[in-house]
């Protein structure tokens, strides 16, 4: 399996060795990091909740559709679920290809459409107290005003 | 009269008080059986880069549905 759900801290040697060959001379990693703000907000921690049976299959889907269009021999994401704090990972790519630019352009589209296609719900927690569900990434689509990095 | 199970995640789940329900629709597609829920509820639910499941597998809001599916309603998700 290429993608998967963890419900604890990401083991980030372990992912790095799943992405070992020697056919490959180019790794590109995206990891994806808890923020202290958002839209203007102090963030504290925030919560994933994730529906793993669609959001499994809807991820290998995405690595076997860039899988079809650039030449790499390796790649896998996982993506966190449940509470998180400041700095921890909430997802990591890796792509390995034989040279670099395969290994940019598949991690790219792995992470942008996990971000737009997964059922994964994050729930902020800010500073004051409050917290929301943040649906940043399909709202820009409809007018909304998100900054998101 | 059809009846299905219908489950509400995150945001959706927090609007409707519940996370699943079983309902009876005459509704021809998923867009007016999710119309029909959101009234049930009073609550802001959009459809409106929400999505839409069947029996675990993704579906387009015009696509029908039969008795005793499984429909499952995602509130605009926020991965990554």
């Amino acid at each position: 399996m290429s993608f998967a759900i963890a419900s604890d801290r990401i083991d980030l040697e372990r992912f790095r060795e799943s992405l070992e060959d020697h056919r490959c001379g180019g790794v590109v990693f995206f990891e994806g990091r808890v923020r202290d703000h958002n839209d203007g907000r102090g963030v504290e921690r925030l919560e994933y909740e994730v529906y793993r049976p669609l959001a499994c299959s809807e991820g290998e889907r995405v690595i076997a559709e860039a899988r079809e269009r650039w030449a790499f021999h390796r790649a896998a994401c996982i993506h966190r679920e449940g509470t998180l704090e400041l700095g921890d990972m909430a997802v990591i790519v890796g792509v390995a290809a034989a040279h670099r630019d395969e290994a940019f352009k598949a991690a790219r589209y792995i992470i942008d459409e996990i971000k737009v296609r997964l059922p994964i719900w994050k729930r902020e927690h800010y500073l004051d107290g409050e917290r929301s569900w943040v649906n940043c990434e399909r709202c820009a689509h409809h007018g909304h005003q998100h900054s998101h990095a | 009269m059809k009846t299905v199970t219908v489950r509400y995640f995150a945001a959706f789940r927090d609007a409707a008080g519940v996370g699943s329900e079983s309902v009876a629709s005459n509704a021809d597609t998923l867009r007016a059986l999710f119309q029909e829920c959101a009234k049930r509820h009073d609550a802001l639910f959009e459809e409106q880069a929400a999505l839409v499941a069947v029996n675990d597998q993704m579906a387009d809001w015009e696509a029908g549905f039969a008795s005793a599916d499984e429909v499952l309603f995602f509130p605009p998700v926020a991965g990554g």
